[in-house]
Order: structure tokens, then sequence, then C-alpha cells
């Protein structure tokens, strides 16, 4: 496993502290895990994603992320609607590991409530988190 | 003890270098009020003579062939083991492995685990099947189980003719979550009667049995149809003699999303009711959610060829609470016994001896119809039927019990609709000279 | 170093073999003609391959060859007990009046085959110290499920379902799956700082709502539960029951009250303590031991002594009723019936050499490996690879170069609440010789680590194959041919 500074933190999205990112891409959300998650998992082998219209509240429980000997829970960083899902991923889970903010993006969803973000964290406070 | 190396020498040695001075010392964390208060009550350590000749006598009191002429059949089948079987299972490579979580070390369990999920899948008709489960009952309960999961739904349907053990696992193991059985009847021809399914809305699943506990083969085709006209619903058929489908069609191939039964009859003895070993198979696209252990394929460093158990975050040891099951053991021993039979056989055998099995019965069958029997089920049957005998059966039955003739299993006890009928069995073991004295008897 | 070179052959998949026509069967002579079958109804047959005998026995000879077995090797697994299977239980077994009983054969025709059971029951009571025994339960985690189920009926009887169970987080994954299974709701209970249950913490978190605790005593640190009764205590204050897990006995026999530490429900692994072979993963069997007040709920049919002999009874209208079609594993219960006949008394020899046997090995390792919790281990000892991570050296590669060593590994990554965890159980089949062989081998491992850490990523070099990629077995199952 890396040490933080190896790692990625684009600026563009925000984070949960269960790291996951959540950027807007105009009225969605998309939705993934950090290159910190991904990195601790090891090779990803499987992604269980909710199914498309799901509505699920911040902090519910989405799906889950599979290494070879480990499973960990993923929570909604926005409230919303589940609008697309990420289907590369059945085939390719190993993109999560490659590419966590672009190809391995996890959903696309419709956010409730005006302030999706207003809970999340930048950049700068979630670096502060992993470091603290 | 020859099992303990331990010498007084040794002891003292390693009490040294542990650094007490007795071995009781190593137990003074034990609290005195946890402690038995009076030496254990077990009889005396017997030599290994004179436990050979305990174990004689009370082996020797159980009734079997060829002094007994037992036609039992009911989830439990005298059939031919062939003697190379028993002696490749008595290598202690096999018998006194580990589960193969270390696949470096293990590659004779996880290669014949593979061969026997892939022979029970071409035996059953069906994408994949697991390591095993427990036994054709507990496979049952966990393929229901499985499509209250699945389908997220909370009803499930079980047939009547399914074996009654079966029955009341299925019951055990569904009663504290609360999911509703509902029973299908069986019909006059012996075949469950599906008429109730047209008022049944959002059913998990439909669980027949064929042969059925009757013997009966069932109209899976006409089933199939009639269940997955709400296509959410899951088809399940069980089974407890798949030597059937040497002759009969695969479920697999006639719809069935989970078969799940009885392994014991492919080269297992049947010893009391257990050991045996649940085949369980089901559809690639649900594995994620299908109990028991499995085995894959996997190349090594070198990119050799070989096998490792996978797709580990279904089970407890990593999912936990959340485990598709919390099985831990399979069948491993018995699922090697079975897969080592049905090698041992092959194709053209097996259909061989599923004919062989068939026509023996089929004889008994009309043998005893000759003599004036009541044989009430008209359905199809594999090796095994029911046969209704005249007024006070139980008599004669307690009367052929003691001429050495065991005529079947009274079916009075799991179905009091059926006093005075009695499950016949008859396999490859049995002569055509015992099935005449059976007619004989019977009908006298 | 134990390894030599050895003739390892390859050998194919079954279906790679054969041709068609060829059988290792011997099929019985036709003494009746063939009888009219509806073809409607008929199918093919299965695609298996047609092999000659000859070529079965070479398979699964081949096959046999590529495995670790306790016959061959010492298996320190932690909780797994991998003594020594003796071969007088095989013989037993395979006794005609054994192995081919049927189970449905009336009561007085198998009267020897219910006393057996009936005697182990008694004898599994008095080891135990809790009176009334099931047999059926065909596995460990079988027997937890019946415990949880025993568990549900004894709280629904009270006019108060509860919903929610304590499990330690040192506890073995079945316990949390098996509480599940009954729709338990599974709580943590933290272990304190010198790696056992602490009265205080789990008064905090029993109440009127939870079921029970599991625990297992030894736990799966090797540590005794010194304050089980008074844990007992406090479920029991609050309606709840105690179950045990059974799986850690092989250190108690002889010496622990189960009924005196306030255990409820117990199960026990006859294929763990009770010598029965592990068979590459099962058959086992798993009996449930219980106090008087919850005999009532133990499954059916019971056997009975009577005037007239051993029956089979279901007249238990609290019974949970059924966990296996019939008795549960028989052939399994004879081979525990017959390891308790060869040792008697001597059984609490087992509990004291095994005991010893953990405790020298972990005199042997701890200047080695990091010890953390550094008092006297029952019958299991637990390291960590802390100090050899500093060389970039894991449990796991420690593990995999055991094997070059001749050794099967120990568990490793579990307890979970040691973080890189080894844990190691001898048993007492194993002499001071091996145990010398596997704490030199354990030594030198420690050195390689820091000499050569490449040697240990590498390892192992002598199994028939090398570490496997499990990354891509799991993303791309092919789980049958």
């Amino acid at each position: 496993m890396k040490e933080i500074d190896e790692l990625k933190f684009p600026e563009d999205v925000y984070y949960s502290k269960d790291h996951e990112w959540a950027r807007k891409e105009s009225d969605l959300v998309t939705v993934g895990i950090s290159d910190y998650a991904q990195d601790q998992l090891g090779d990803i082998v499987f992604v269980e994603l909710p199914e498309k219209g799901s509505n699920l509240e911040q902090g519910e429980e989405f799906g889950s992320v599979e290494s070879v000997k480990a499973v960990s829970e993923l929570f909604m960083p926005v409230a919303g609607e589940v609008v697309e899902i990420n289907g590369g991923l059945e085939d390719s889970p190993e993109l999560v590991n490659n590419e966590p903010y672009d190809g391995g993006w996890m959903m696309k969803v419709k956010p409730a409530g005006a302030d999706p973000f207003a809970k999340l964290m930048d950049r700068g406070a979630y670096l502060a988190m992993l470091k603290g | 003890m020859r099992y303990m190396p331990h010498t007084e020498s040794d002891i003292a040695a390693m009490l040294a270098a542990v650094g007490v001075k007795t071995v009781d010392a190593l137990f003074a964390g034990v609290p005195a009020t946890c402690r038995r208060q009076t030496p254990l009550e077990l009889p005396p350590a017997l030599s290994e003579w004179d436990l050979d000749r305990h174990m004689e006598q009370l082996a020797g009191q159980t009734a079997t062939a060829p002094d007994y002429k037992i036609f039992l059949g009911a989830g439990s089948y005298d059939h031919h083991i062939p003697e190379t079987i028993k002696q490749l299972l008595r290598r202690g490579e096999l018998y006194t492995a580990y589960t193969p979580y270390q696949p470096e070390v293990s590659q004779g369990t996880l290669q014949a685990i593979y061969e026997y999920q892939t022979l029970v899948c071409r035996l059953l008709g069906m994408e994949v099947a697991n390591a095993s489960m427990y036994d054709g009952a507990s496979a049952l309960a966990e393929a229901l189980l499985m499509a209250i999961r699945t389908t997220k739904r909370r009803r499930v349907a079980v047939s009547r003719a399914v074996h009654p053990n079966y029955r009341r696992v299925v019951e055990t193991y569904l009663r504290p979550t609360g999911f509703e059985i509902v029973e299908l009847p069986y019909g006059p021809d012996g075949r469950t009667d599906l008429a109730l399914l047209a008022d049944q809305k959002g059913l998990a699943a439909v669980a027949l049995q064929s042969p059925n506990f009757f013997g009966c083969i069932e109209d899976l085709q006409a089933a199939e149809g009639q269940i997955h006209a709400d296509d959410a619903t899951m088809m399940i058929v069980a089974f407890n003699e798949p030597l059937a489908y040497g002759l009969y069609q695969a479920p697999g191939r006639l719809g069935a999303d989970i078969v799940c039964g009885e392994g014991q009859s492919l080269g297992i003895p049947r010893s009391f009711g257990g050991p045996g070993v649940g085949l369980f198979a089901c559809r690639m696209k649900h594995v994620r959610s299908m109990p028991g252990r499995l085995v894959g394929r996997a190349n090594d460093a070198e990119g050799r060829r070989g096998f490792v158990l996978t797709l580990s975050t279904r089970e407890q040891h990593i999912r936990r609470e959340r485990a598709t099951s919390n099985i831990c053991t399979n069948q491993g021993l018995c699922a090697l016994a079975a897969a080592m039979y049905m090698a041992s056989l092959g194709r053209t055998a097996f259909r061989q001896l599923a004919r062989l099995n068939f026509d023996k019965a089929g004889y008994l069958k009309q043998a005893l119809q000759a003599a004036g029997a009541d044989l009430p089920f008209s359905a199809p049957v594999f090796n095994e039927f029911v046969v209704r005998l005249p007024q006070a059966s139980s008599a004669r039955y307690r009367r052929m019990v003691e001429a050495n003739i065991i005529a079947g299993l009274p079916l009075a006890a799991d179905y009091p609709e059926l006093a005075d009928h009695y499950l016949l069995c008859a396999t490859e073991t049995c002569r055509k000279a015992d099935m005449d004295a059976l007619v004989e008897e019977v009908t006298r | 170093m134990i390894g030599t070179t050895g003739l390892i052959f390859n050998e194919p998949l079954l279906w790679e073999m054969g041709a068609e026509g060829r059988t290792a069967f011997s099929m019985p002579a036709r003494d009746v003609p063939e009888q009219p079958v509806d073809a409607a109804l008929t199918g093919d047959g299965p695609d298996f391959p047609d092999l000659s005998e000859p070529e079965i026995v070479r398979h699964y000879t081949r096959l046999s060859q590529w495995n670790l077995s306790v016959d061959s090797s010492m298996y320190p697994l932690g909780s797994c007990t991998m003594k020594y299977n003796p071969k007088t239980n095989e013989r037993q077994a395979g006794l005609p009046g054994i192995a081919d009983a049927h189970p449905l054969l009336p009561v007085e025709l198998s009267q020897g085959l219910l006393r057996l059971m009936f005697d182990l029951e008694r004898w599994l009571a008095d080891i135990t110290g809790l009176e009334a025994v099931t047999l059926q339960p065909a596995a460990g985690a079988q027997g937890e499920l019946t415990g949880m189920l025993i568990f549900h009926a004894y709280h629904a009887e009270q006019g108060r379902p509860r919903s929610k169970i304590l499990i330690p987080d040192t506890a073995h994954g079945t316990n949390p799956a098996s509480a599940s299974l009954c729709g338990y709701a599974a709580v943590p209970v933290p272990s304190g700082p010198d790696g056992i249950l602490d009265p205080d913490t789990v008064a905090r978190l029993m109440d009127d709502e939870t079921a029970g605790i599991m625990v297992t005593n030894p736990n799966t640190l090797g540590l005794f539960e010194r304050e089980i009764r008074r844990v007992a205590e406090i479920v029991h204050d609050r309606g709840g029951l105690v179950y045990a897990d059974g799986a850690n006995m092989n250190a108690l026999l002889g010496v622990a009250h189960m009924g005196a530490m306030g255990v409820d429900v117990l199960h026990l692994n006859l294929h763990k303590t009770f010598s029965t072979p592990h068979g590459g993963g099962g058959p086992g069997a798993g009996p449930v031991c219980v106090t008087r007040a919850l005999a009532k709920f133990l499954p059916v049919p019971r056997i009975l002594e009577q005037d007239r002999g051993f029956v089979l009874s279901n007249d238990f209208p609290h019974s949970i009723g059924k966990l296996h079609a019939f008795y549960g594993n028989f052939g399994i219960l004879v081979r525990a019936y017959s390891y308790i006949l060869s040792l008697g008394p001597m059984l609490e020899q087992v509990s004291q050499y095994a005991v010893l046997n953990a405790n020298y090995i972990k005199a042997g390792l701890k200047d080695d490996y990091h010890l953390p919790y550094d008092r006297p281990c029952m019958h299991e000892c637990v390291f960590s690879d802390k100090r050899q991570l500093a060389h970039k050296v894991s449990a796991l590669d420690i593990a995999k170069r055991l094997i070059d060593y001749g050794f099967h590994p120990p568990t490793i990554y579990f307890p979970l609440v040691v973080s890189g965890a080894l844990m190691i159980e001898p048993t007492e089949s194993e002499s001071k010789e091996t145990l010398d062989r596997f704490i030199e081998a354990m030594r030198a491992i420690a050195r390689e680590a820091e000499t050569d850490p490449e040697l240990l990523h590498q390892a192992p070099r002598n199994a028939k194959v090398r570490r496997l990629d499990e990354v891509q077995a799991a993303r791309k199952p092919c789980l049958m041919g």
C-alpha cells in the first residue's frame, strides 16, 4: 500500500468520510471511491451497485466493493436517485483501481435537496482527515 | 497412549523451556469456579483389540443384506460401491487433508472438487455447482433461502411430495425469519398438484422433488410453464436419488433455476443416514448469491494451471453476518466419493445402471400388479413406488420383518391419509428371486 | 530443511482423458427384462467421461500426491485442532453393520447403533458438564445454527422475542453468520486490552432486546476467558442466554465445566477435538449440548432408553425441529465414539499435552516474532507479523515460506483483533522433535525476512504450483470445465 503523498486527490471533487467522492456534472452528481480507498482495498474483483431508479439517503449503503479477501460497504455521499450505473465495471472492476476518478466512476445520481455537497469535504479537508 | 508421543523426559525438557514446574501450572488461568469437581466419567480405555470386538458386537446387531432383504429407499439407497473408491478414499493425503485454504499444497483436493462441480453440473443440466452442502435436506433449505434473498420476496411453495424430513428441515430453517411456506398437495397420480399456484402471487420459489418421495417423476416441463408464468419466481427441483437422471431428463434442461438434493447414491455408504452429500447447482447469473464453497481455475506465477477457492467474499469467514450462509465445512470427502463414482461409471455405464434400476423396480411393480396388489399412483417412477396393502397390513409387515424381509417404508406416520401404504425400493442390488419372494409374502 | 524433491506428476482433468465405452464399474448381471419407459420424459444422460479402472486409480492417486495432509505433515492451524486421525476409527466406520445400515430400519433392527448414539450423548454430556445432547448437526456451523434456533425458541416461549446478540470481536465468522440466519443483529463486543472479555463492556451492551452472547472459551487468542462467570451472570440477569462455541475444547478436556461457567448452549466440533478426519473440507459433525432447562428445544428425533430397548421419539412438542434429513453424520459419530473409547479418562492428557505443546512453541518463538499478548496461552498462541513488516514481509509471506520447510501454514489474519495474526495450534499429536523442527523453521524464516525478503515474496518454491492469481480467479470465475 502507498503513502498518502503518493496518492491522487483531484480538486474538482468533494470527499466523504467513508472515502467516496462526488463530482458535479451539470445537474447530476457522479460518484466513486477515492484513490486512498482503492489502494487500501487492493485488487478489486467485484463491484455491487444499486438498481437504476433507487432512491437513497445521504450516508445510506448503496453497494459494496470486493477484493479477494475483503468486502467493503459503500455509502452515498449525497442523497438522491440513481439514474445511471457504470456497466463497464462488471467486466473490468480493475478500472476502480486504475482510474478511480475517471473510468472507475460508479454511478450518476440526481441529487435531492438544494446543496448536496454541503456536508462533504474538499481536497484539503479530506487530506487532513487521512493524515490526522 | 499411542496417539500422544510425550515421554517423561520430553515433558521435563519442555517444562524447563516454558519456565514452569508442572503441566498443571499451565492451567493456573482457569479459576476453580470454572473447573470440574469430579473426574471424567468415561469407561476405561479399550485396547485396539477390545475395541474391535466391542464395535463388531454393536454393529452385528444391525439388519443388513444378505441376511435381510431390505426394500427401503426413502432418501437412502443401496447401491454397489466399487472397491476402488473405498480404497482411494483411504489415502491419507485425501482424507486427512484440511480445507484447501492454502492452494499450493492442496491442488489434489482442489482439482478433485473442480471436477466434482463439473460432473454435478453435467448430471443436473446446470451452469454452476458448489463444492457441496451437508445433505439434500439442508441443501433444499438453503435453496429456498437463496431464492428469498435473490427475489426479495417472503413466500415459498413446497410440494407435499417432497421428502417429509426435508420439509421439516425447511420449516426449521425458515421459521425464525418468518418466511411463509405454502404447501402444494399431490394429486391422485402421485405427482404434485400445481392448481393452487394459480392463486399465489409473489412467490420467491416453488420447490418440487423429482423423483418425488413416492418415487414418481414430476411433469417438470408443465410445471416450468406454470411456475415461470411469474418470471421472478424461482423453480427449485430437489431429489433424493440422482441416479434417476441417468434415465430421465435432467431438471436443468427443463428450466429449473436451482437443482439440489442428496448425493448419497453416488458411491457413499448409507451409514445410518449420514454423512451424505448435498448437491447444489444454479444458474451462473445467480452465482454470487449461492451458498457454499466454490473452486475455480487460476494460473500460478509461472503460468501453470491450478485451482483455488474463489468468490470467497460470499462466505462467513469474510462477510460474517451478511454471508450467503453460515456454512464452513462442505462434505469434502463425500463430494470426492461422488466424483469418483460418477467418473468410475462414466456416461455409458451410468445410463446402463440407471436403466437397470428402473427395470428392477419395474419388474417388482408389474409382478405385484399381476398378483393383485394395489398400486395407487399412476405416474412413471424410477426405482421406488408406493403399494397399498390390504387391511391389517401392519401385522403382515411385522410377520415379514420376522422372516427377515423389510417390505418398504410404512407411510402412515408421515402421510396419515396413506395408512396401509408402503414405499418400496428396488435397486441394482435386488435379485429377482428376492423380489419374487417379496411378492409372494405381500400378496399371500 | 525437511523437503527433498519428489516425483510430482501432472494429471489432466477427467474429461481430458478417457474414450467412449470405457468404464471402471462392474455392471451386475441382469436378471429382469427391460421394462417400458415413457420416452417423453427421458434424457440423454449426463455427459461424463468414460474411464477404465486403472485410469481412475492413477488419476486420484496422482491428485492425492499433490496434497499436504496430517498424515504427512504438521498443520499448526489455530482453532482447527489438526490432530492425528486414528486408523482404527476408519475400520469401525467401515464395518458392514454400520456402513450398510439403512436409517429407517425398524428400531429393533438397529439397536447397536442407537446404543452407540445414546452412549456418545452421555459421554459428551459428562465431558462438557451440560446435561442434554443432540448429535444431529452435521457441522460446527450447523451446531451454531441449532444453538441460535434454541435461543429463538426459548425467547419466543418467554413471550419476548429478542433481536440482537452480543458477539466478541475475536469470534469466528460462523458466529455472526449463524446468528443472522435466525434474524439476530450482531452487536460486536470489543475485547479488553488483555485480550479477554471485560464484564463492564458486556454490562454496557447487554439489554432486554439482546438474546444473549456467543463466546468462545478459550478465545481465539488462546486465552482463557477469566471473567466468563461474571459475563454469564450479567447476561442471565437481563434474561439472556450464553452460547459457547466449543471449537477450542481441546484445551479444556477433563479441566473445565461448561455448565459451571454459566454456559447454556455449546457446540462441539468432532472433526477438531474428537479426531475425526477433515476430509479436505468435511464431513464433520457439530453436536450441541444444553442445560436441562433447554433440553425440550433440542431437535428430534431423540433417543430414549426404554424397557424394550432404544427407540427414536419425535414426541417433543417444543423441539426446534430438524436440521438433518436423518440423525446427523452417523459415520462421523462412530469415529468420535471409537476415539473416546480408545482414550477413556486419558482424554484429559490430550488437553495437558496440547497446552504444553502450544506454550513450548510460544517460548521458542517469542524472541523472533511479536507476541501481542505475553501471557500463558492455552492450546494455541497468537503471534503477529509486526517485526517482519519492517522488512516488508507479511504474515502471508511467512505462511507461504513455511510450506517450503514442509509444514502447513498456521492460520493467518485471524483473529481480526490482531493485525497480521499468526495463530498456531500444534495439538497434542506432535512430538517434541517435530515442534523443535517447526520452531527452527520459523526462526530461519525470521532471519530470511531480514536478509532476503524477496525469497519470501516468491515462496513457496517447492510445492506443485507457485502462488496463484486469485484476483483473476475472482474477476473472471471459471467454475466448471
